[in-house]
């Protein structure tokens, strides 16, 4: 009973991150059934059929690879642009500071559909074709304020004493920025630049409102939610997880074993 | 344009105040920087508010064109027919967010303190879910509450569903196609919009004050209550807002996991805009929605004390 | 105000600083100031947080627009010169290290940005100078403090600098290293011969290592000279309390005796040199007459017979002492003064000083000061937060 109490926080957070973890879980062993019907929501059999043959579903690795394309577009543009204002946030003062703020907090303080629905209205009234660019500007436009913030926490960490310590030293302004700036900020840039690539990969509202005939691979999968749910859905969403999680742990070992030879 | 200069590097302990001399080169660098993004975003996100809030006060329609008439009374009809999804919306919203605080403070206690050399792995397995598309994760839930299956039959012999359907969440056996089907896809979806940002404010919290607060003779819920749920406040703070603003315009999780029913404003708001093709009344609700949202943002943000988010 | 000192001894000067001022909006940070500092000396800015040192030594370093005046490297006027255009080279505060560079890149810095390409010589023989030769690969974290700042002093040195600037490079170190480092800095100096100006707030640490010592008070320098000759003839009460403890004591002249001021304070008759009193010295005026801890002797009331003729001596009454190995400190009481200090070498302790014990205090005339009463009598003390008040007002 003492034992319980005392790990009560322990059992409750790790009962959380199982609530966190089951779907992904069910997603893997589902992706070795061979259902019955059109839905796999029911266990039948084992098969590998759907790992054999992941694009064997019309459409699907072609949508897979169209978010690919637009998460890798939109995450370039959303860096880029986004980098520089927080560049010029946390370095310059400047008029209007207040307003520019507002300006990138609100995007994230709107629910998505109010952002979709408006965009759209804008399009509509443009005339524009809905498809790939509108999708593209939409996506450019809600990942910049993720990436600004991130980069801007890493910049306003830094020691500005570094850039003086580098000018100091002999380095023009734009070989401060080159030399000193960008290799210190690289890390709050990167993070900043994985945020954009997933939440433009995984976007489904915004794109869904904007897309026209376009289909991405969380259309797909929405669509597929009402024809019904090929088991490949399930091979993809696993492999993503693998690889991603691999990179990361990946990424700490090499980071670990760089610490421990330096020591 | 005047006041435009380098903010001063670290101002050396003595420069009080910033520098208000003109420097004459580099005095555009920072319009240059922000020209681009902030164009970007007035063009894609300003102007179409301004278009939306236009098209709201319009009428007419799809075949002969929409004009503005300032036709204000499309709000009214709009309150007056989907209020109930707005009060659903909601609900359904804060029920989620009060499930995630309650959920993610233990996990992000325990990444933050308990979680020692392990640290790094729960944090992944927290952050992993992200990288499966959260349309393929939130299937999965059907699989899970599917009717039948082990986790309502456990919730059934616990007499869990009792309860729940006395709450009025479920009926019957069944979980799927449920208001409380709903919650837990909400739940599950925005826990780690909770988590993360409430490990970032745990893990600022020095360990030492904890010792202190015991020193102090606190038995430890105590120093639980005043001391780490003080400090972590931050965390609460942003924590709340991120779980709440996307639950309450989501329409994925009551599309997918539930029934008419449960039809969420969201799920209005695509269906007017995408297939009613009525887009004065979409527009007013999403203005509605933007509106509350930001009244209740702005309200919970001045009680709770804590404005510097961004 | 007492002593913006124009040293015109040592012409042209490794820097020369004439009418230079700093002004943030309405807040004026360095007041105009003349200042020289001679080819190849170890010189100090000292004073407390706030004082005006800091943006001084930005604005040699070119860090900081002056906003009148001109900054003079021998004979070159950098004024408007950017920082990376100066021969001179800063060890900043906390060092900022490049983070993302190692030991060997950190040092290389200064002279591959002006384009030498064989490094590689120049950077060893400067590792082996501050002796970090074997730590050339690591990265800055993975070094001590210590070896840190030794890295930034490399990093600066290397480049040959008319000047180096030393930014409170000491300040973050434990008491122990910063002994250490202190005379590891004055080595490297006398080594390679470069005019150092090093800003502190530490007294002790300006006085170990500088051949002159600037005394810097909100904005202003308030004395120059070397360091015995602030600390034995300070000029205001700023530099008398901050440097080192000083007793002040109100006194009125009565008149003069030969050589030396007659002074009344409390029904006391104290004598000062004339030639030690900066302040006016007319009859009926006052003054205030200091006097070093460390050059009072103690005597107990009732051995008071034995203390010799021409020492000044006044009586009081201990109310605190505190044994610090080396030495005792005392807090006396006196009708002529309250809370003065009196420190006395551990030779032949004497156990009736104790509190409440009835004492004379006396010394040699010769080694009082004669302040302008008109001043602040608490000017620079520095325990509490008055030096940082000052700044800011």
């Amino acid at each position: 009973m003492r034992w319980l109490r005392r790990n009560l926080v322990v059992i409750a957070g790790v009962l959380t991150l199982a609530f966190l973890i089951l779907p992904n879980i069910v997603v893997l062993i589902f992706s070795f059934n061979r259902p019955k019907g059109r839905f796999n929501y029911a266990w039948q059999e084992f098969s590998t059929d759907a790992w054999k043959d992941p694009c064997g579903v019309a459409d699907l690795c072609g949508s897979l690879s169209l978010s690919l394309q637009i998460a890798i577009w939109s995450t370039i543009g959303a860096t880029v642009l986004g980098t520089m204002i927080a560049f010029a946030l946390a370095r310059y003062r400047f008029r209007a500071r207040g307003a520019v703020s507002s300006l990138i907090f609100l995007p994230m303080a709107m629910p998505e559909v109010v952002m979709a629905a408006s965009l759209l209205t804008l399009f509509l009234n443009m005339g524009a074709q809905l498809g790939f660019w509108t999708i593209l500007i939409a996506h450019i436009m809600f990942c910049l304020s993720f990436v600004v913030t991130a980069v801007k926490a890493r910049v306003l960490s830094m020691d500005p004493r570094l850039e003086e310590a580098a000018k100091d030293l002999y380095a023009s302004p734009l070989q401060t920025f080159l030399r000193v700036t960008l290799p210190i900020a690289a890390p709050g840039i990167a993070a900043g630049a994985l945020l954009a690539f997933a939440l433009s990969f995984d976007d489904f509202i915004i794109t869904n409102f904007n897309a026209g005939s376009t289909v991405t691979f969380p259309m797909y999968v929405w669509g597929s939610a009402q024809r019904g749910t090929p088991v490949q859905i399930n091979v993809i969403g696993t492999a993503m997880f693998a690889v991603a999680v691999i990179c990361v742990l990946a990424g700490m070992l090499i980071g670990n074993r760089r610490r421990k030879q330096a020591l | 344009m005047t006041t435009v200069t380098e903010a001063p590097p670290e101002p050396p302990a003595e420069a009080g105040k910033p520098a208000a001399r003109r420097r004459p080169r580099g005095r555009f660098v920072p319009y240059w920087l922000l020209l681009p993004g902030i164009l970007w975003l007035v063009v894609f996100f300003a102007l179409p508010m301004l278009y939306q809030a236009s098209t709201s006060v319009q009428t007419g329609s799809l075949t002969e064109g929409y004009e503005v008439t300032w036709h204000f009374a499309t709000y009214w009809d709009a309150i007056g027919e989907y209020w109930p999804q707005f009060l659903r919306s909601v609900q359904y919203a804060g029920t989620a967010t009060v499930l995630c605080l309650l959920l993610g403070y233990p996990l992000a206690y325990l990444i933050a303190f308990k979680a020692g050399r392990w640290r790094s792995l729960v944090l992944i397995l927290v952050i992993a879910p992200f990288f499966t598309s959260f349309l393929i994760r939130t299937l999965a839930w059907k699989t899970i509450l599917a009717d039948g299956g082990p986790v309502v039959g456990a919730l059934n012999t616990l007499h869990v569903l009792d309860v729940t359907s006395w709450l009025g969440m479920t009926e019957g056996d069944r979980v799927l196609a449920t208001p409380l089907a709903v919650v837990c896809g909400l739940t599950y979806n925005f826990l780690p919009f909770m988590v993360l940002p409430l490990y970032t404010s745990l893990e600022r919290i020095d360990p030492r004050l904890h010792e202190a607060a015991g020193d102090l003779y606190a038995r430890p819920f105590t120093t639980f209550r005043k001391v780490t749920f003080r400090l972590s406040m931050p965390g609460v703070v942003s924590g709340t807002l991120l779980t709440f603003i996307p639950a309450s315009g989501d329409y994925i999780n009551s599309q997918l996991l539930g029934s008419t029913n449960e039809k969420m404003i969201g799920n209005v708001i695509q269906s007017q805009f995408l297939t009613v093709l009525d887009y004065p009344t979409a527009a007013a609700l999403s203005f509605i929605l933007m509106a509350a949202i930001l009244l209740i943002v702005t309200f919970y943000i001045r009680r709770s004390g804590t404005e510097d988010l961004v | 105000m007492t002593d913006q000192s124009i040293n015109d001894t040592v012409p042209g000067g490794a820097v020369r600083l004439s009418g230079i001022s700093k002004t943030y909006g309405s807040y004026q940070a360095v007041q105009p100031l003349e200042l020289t500092v001679p080819q190849g000396s170890f010189f100090a800015l000292l004073g407390a947080s706030g004082c005006g040192k800091t943006t001084t030594l930005r604005m040699i370093a070119g860090l900081e627009e002056p906003t009148t005046g001109t900054v003079h490297l021998g004979d070159q006027d950098v004024t408007g010169l950017p920082p990376y255009k100066r021969p001179v080279n800063t060890v900043f505060q906390s060092y900022a290290l490049f983070p993302h560079l190692d030991i060997q890149e950190n040092v290389a810095f200064g002279l591959r940005r002006r384009g030498i390409k064989s490094v590689k010589k120049q950077v060893g023989e400067m590792l082996e100078l501050v002796q970090l030769t074997e730590h050339a690969q690591k990265k800055p974290h993975q070094l001590s403090g210590g070896q840190q700042q030794r890295v930034a002093v490399a990093r600066a040195l290397i480049n040959h600098p008319k000047v180096l600037l030393l930014d409170e490079p000491l300040g973050a170190l434990d008491l122990k290293l910063r002994r250490q480092m202190q005379l590891e800095l004055k080595r490297i100096q006398t080594e390679v011969g470069i005019t150092f100006v090093h800003v502190t707030h530490d007294q002790e640490e300006a006085m170990t290592m500088a051949d002159q010592v600037a005394v810097m008070n909100a904005g202003a320098v308030e004395q120059l000279g070397a360091p015995t000759e602030l600390y034995e003839n300070p000029g205001t009460t700023f530099v008398a309390n901050f440097l080192g403890t000083s007793n002040l004591i109100e006194a009125e002249i009565t008149g003069s005796s030969g050589d030396d001021l007659v002074l009344k304070a409390g029904d006391g008759k104290l004598a000062l040199p004339t030639t030690r009193c900066r302040a006016a010295t007319a009859t009926g005026g006052k003054l205030l007459l200091g006097i070093r801890p460390e050059k009072i002797t103690l005597t107990h009331a009732d051995d008071a017979g034995t203390v010799p003729d021409g020492r000044n001596r006044i009586t009081g009454r201990i109310t605190a002492t505190s044994f610090i190995g080396v030495s005792t400190q005392y807090v006396i009481d006196s009708p002529v003064a309250d809370g003065l200090e009196v420190y006395a070498q551990n030779i032949e302790r004497d156990t009736r000083l104790a509190p409440g014990a009835e004492v004379v205090l006396h010394w040699n005339p010769a080694h009082g000061f004669g302040l302008d009463a008109a001043q602040d009598i608490d000017a620079g003390l520095t325990d509490g937060s008055d030096g940082a008040d000052e700044g800011a007002a």
